[in-house]
């Protein structure tokens, strides 16, 4: 089937401010995709180019096989999307919210929009302007949940959220996966990424860095081993891949390169090992990893990720 | 804590954001009275030529009555025959939108919140937004006065003018204040504030209309007749400048005792649930746009069928407002009652042309705040197409004028009507004179939507500039002697004169095709630029 979301080169600039840089992204139809970068990285620039709101100064977008600008409306239809920030009409009551985006998609569960009142227990006769950000971000989630379509754009949805409501947001994206429809996440919530997406992209200043599965992702990055042996190590430093060694008498402490685990246990047991204990890198390693270190000779880009003025 | 701690530092914030607003005010005022000053000085450097001015200007009964009695022939009393009252409540214009800004508008954005955070007392931001409506309705109390002494007026009618225009200005300062405790929203609380100053305006109208019999001492109770009360350049009544006084004192710490006893980000009106589900009919981008705009609209075309009311009702009076009897006689020789009831009643038509292009513009730079404000984007992003969301907002612009204008000219002819015995035939001819100003209205509308397209960051500083050009080429043009062409400019100038005048359908419907292509190319530009 063909995918769902294919961004390839894509390019934002406005003036002489770069926010998308030759962006990639593919997500395919059916998957969970999680979309992660540091503030101000191009996420929701992203998003706003896919919606037909900018755009796009060049690389090329589909989405659900159209033309993200000038089939917008087509493909609204098909789409729900949850911004980050929500705001609503301040003299609209929720309820009028829900239904008004629902009719506009020309879809919406009755049923399921009841259901999905009760599990997220919104008030819906109350205006949008009493509620709290949680609340107007749960108006969005309702009408986007209860709504008939393929694609779910999800820009940081659960920011404002309590961690009972964010179980709550969990289990219907659960869900959704198994109804079959296709979801992009963009998050910040490193538990909520690994709980929920089958793939991640990683974008950092208006570019892609990173992109596959939580798996594949994990071999790219290093394994902190340690080890009591019967023995004093010798040629460990020799090793390729091997870092941050520290030699104790027959204690040795490690960080070692996905593929070379394999050649460092071999150099251990060679000598006699007592304890030995190894931990895959945490979600956060992985993502600080990606996030923190800028190439030279580039300045932070600006986008809108999150952080408005 | 204290209640008023931290009230300098956003004094001197609120300082610096009005710091291009506050001088623009006080510049455009001055020169309002300065430049009318400066004109008639120039264009009537005598005596005799300024009787011969006021016997012209009482050709035009609709000036005598938008402006008041013509107490004298020196340049300060024209000039404040002519401006006075205007400027007292473009001051009291100018309060109402400082207060509104630094108080519930803040508050609103939840700016305040951020703020008040800090070392804040409780009726810090109250106090830093009547300070600064205060210290600016000083400086205009200053510069007024130097302006016109130093075109050679008075110093005491200057004098006398200034605080005359600053006190209206202080009158509404604290009215602002009032309203924004009471409302929620800042656009209620603006709301509120802008219908005291039309009610103010209307209780001069009348009052000084009213003729040797009438109720004239409605003029005594609107803080606009004040500063005409005053005689500025005649035996000057000091001791008028105790009534505007008195009555901010008093309105301002009504004020101040309802902020203290009210919630942060609460108004005094309690919040009324609404529906858990969407009327049937709330389907669409035209469908949301009325039910944004309806409140708005309802308020507006109450206010335009008083303001018509009460101007027609005075129809009625014309005759008597002109004092000499000579004068009269010159009028009745040039075309009779009629004709000088049909010439009034056609300046108060244009005028309502005026307030209902206001209305319009306002109405299609509602999508502008749509878009800023990001709640354009889940409509958009729910299937609505860009154009029937921006249509959705200029329908109502368009017919919500239109309501507007004929609600005018129905007030005016009931007005007239009822105390005339003229019967239901004025009332239909009023009402289509109201609407013969449609056409111009929505060209500055037009204006406003092409701006939105083309220029969008620019669309809301270019809608109100082109309105207020217009309306300084109407209230200017004349006294200036404006050549034509300039004057031509105005939309206004083109609308047929009615009733009274020759109508022909040529300039109603060339305005029409402009202000629809205006829109067009506002909605051409707005398929192709990034929203947001």
């Amino acid at each position: 089937m063909a995918d769902a979301i294919a961004v390839s080169g894509l390019r934002k600039s406005y003036g002489r401010a770069v926010a998308l840089d030759g962006l990639n992204l593919s997500v395919a139809t059916g998957e969970v995709h999680g979309f992660l970068g540091p503030n101000g990285s191009g996420k929701t620039t992203t998003i706003r180019i896919l919606l037909g709101l900018l755009r796009a100064s060049g690389g090329s977008a589909r989405l659900l096989g159209g033309d993200p600008w000038s089939e917008a409306p087509a493909l609204h239809r098909r789409l729900a999307y949850v911004p980050g920030d929500v705001t609503l009409w301040p003299n609209l009551s929720g309820g009028e919210v829900i239904d008004l985006l629902g009719r506009l998609r020309g879809s919406m569960d009755a049923s399921r929009r009841a259901s999905l009142i009760e599990l997220f227990d919104l008030d819906p006769t109350k205006k949008a302007r009493a509620y709290s950000k949680g609340n107007r971000q749960k108006v969005a989630l309702i009408s986007a949940l209860a709504s008939d379509v393929e694609l779910l754009l999800l820009d940081e949805p659960t920011a404002g959220l309590d961690p009972l409501m964010e179980a709550a947001f969990r289990a219907c994206i659960q869900d959704e996966r198994k109804r079959g429809r296709t979801v992009l996440l963009s998050s910040h919530i490193l538990s909520e990424v690994e709980a929920l997406c089958d793939r991640v992209t990683i974008i950092r200043q208006g570019r892609t860095v990173e992109s596959g599965t939580l798996a594949g992702l994990r071999h790219l990055t290093r394994t902190s081993i340690a080890a009591e042996l019967t023995g004093p190590p010798a040629g460990l430093d020799r090793l390729p891949g091997v870092h941050d060694l520290v030699v104790e008498g027959n204690r040795v402490r490690c960080q070692v390169d996905a593929g070379q685990i394999d050649a460092l246990l071999r150099q251990l047991t060679a000598v006699g090992v007592r304890s030995l204990t190894s931990q895959p890198p945490t979600l956060e390693e992985l993502f600080l990893s990606h996030y923190a270190s800028v190439p030279p000779g580039r300045g932070p880009a600006p986008g809108r990720d999150g952080d408005k003025a | 804590m204290s209640t008023l701690a931290g009230t300098s530092a956003l004094a001197r914030l609120a300082a610096r954001r009005d710091r291009i607003m506050l001088p623009a005010w006080i510049y455009v005022l001055t020169a309002l009275v300065a430049g009318t000053a400066y004109s008639f000085r120039k264009l009537y450097p005598t005596a005799a030529g300024r009787e011969q001015f006021a016997a012209a200007a009482a050709r035009n009964p609709a000036l005598l009555s938008l402006y008041g009695p013509l107490s004298g022939n020196s340049v300060g009393s024209l000039t404040a025959w002519r401006y006075g009252a205007f400027a007292a409540l473009g001051a009291g214009l100018m309060s109402v939108f400082i207060v509104v800004r630094h108080t519930r508008a803040d508050e609103e954005t939840g700016r305040l919140e951020l703020a008040g955070s800090a070392a804040v007392g409780r009726q810090a931001a109250l106090t830093a937004g009547l300070l600064i409506a205060v210290s600016a309705n000083m400086v205009l109390a200053a510069v007024i006065p130097a302006a016109l002494i130093a075109l050679g007026l008075p110093a005491a009618g200057s004098i006398s003018l200034a605080l005359a225009i600053a006190g209206c200005g202080l009158v509404f300062t604290s009215v602002a204040a009032v309203t924004a405790q009471i409302a929620q929203t800042a656009r209620a609380a603006r709301g509120a504030a802008i219908s005291v100053l039309a009610a103010a305006y209307l209780l001069r109208a009348v009052g000084d209309s009213a003729g040797a019999h009438g109720p004239g001492w409605l003029t005594w109770l609107s803080p606009a007749g004040w500063a005409e009360l005053i005689r500025s350049f005649g035996q000057v009544r000091w001791w008028i400048l105790a009534l505007p006084l008195a009555a901010a004192a008093f309105v301002a710490g009504a004020a101040g005792v309802l902020a203290a006893r009210r919630d942060y980000g609460a108004g005094l009106l309690p919040q009324r649930p609404g529906p858990a589900r969407a009327a049937g009919w709330l389907r669409g981008p035209l469908a949301l746009a009325w039910r944004l705009q309806r409140g708005t609209l309802t308020g507006w075309v109450i206010g335009a069928l008083a303001y018509g009311a009460v101007v027609g009702e005075a129809a009625n009076g014309i005759g008597g407002l002109l004092g000499s009897s000579e004068i009269r006689k010159i009028l009745v020789r040039l075309g009779g009652q009629a004709a000088l009831t049909n010439a009034y009643l056609a300046a108060i038509m244009s005028f309502g042309g005026l307030i209902a292009a206001g209305y319009a513009v306002s109405a299609v730079l509602r999508l502008r705040s749509e878009e800023t404000e990001e709640r354009a984007d889940p409509l958009l992003a729910a299937g609505a197409s860009r154009i029937s969301w921006a249509l959705g907002h200029l329908c109502i612009a368009a017919g919500g004028t239109a309501l507007i204008l004929a609600a005018t000219g129905l007030g005016a002819g009931l007005g007239y009507a009822l105390r005339s015995g003229t019967g239901g035939g004025e009332v239909a001819r009023l009402a289509g004179a109201g609407l013969a100003q449609l056409p111009a209205a929505l060209v500055l509308a037009g204006v406003a939507a092409a701006l939105l397209g083309l220029a969008p960051r620019a669309c809301v500083a270019g809608g109100w500039t082109a309105l207020g050009v217009v309306v300084m080429l109407l209230f200017l043009g004349a006294t200036l002697r404006l050549p034509q062409p300039i004057l031509d400019i105005s939309p206004f100038t083109h609308v047929p004169k009615l009733p009274g005048g020759t109508v022909s359908a040529a300039p109603l419907v060339w305005l029409t095709v402009i202000a629809v292509a205006l829109a067009a190319g506002g909605l051409a530009g707005l398929k192709r630029r990034d929203i947001g």
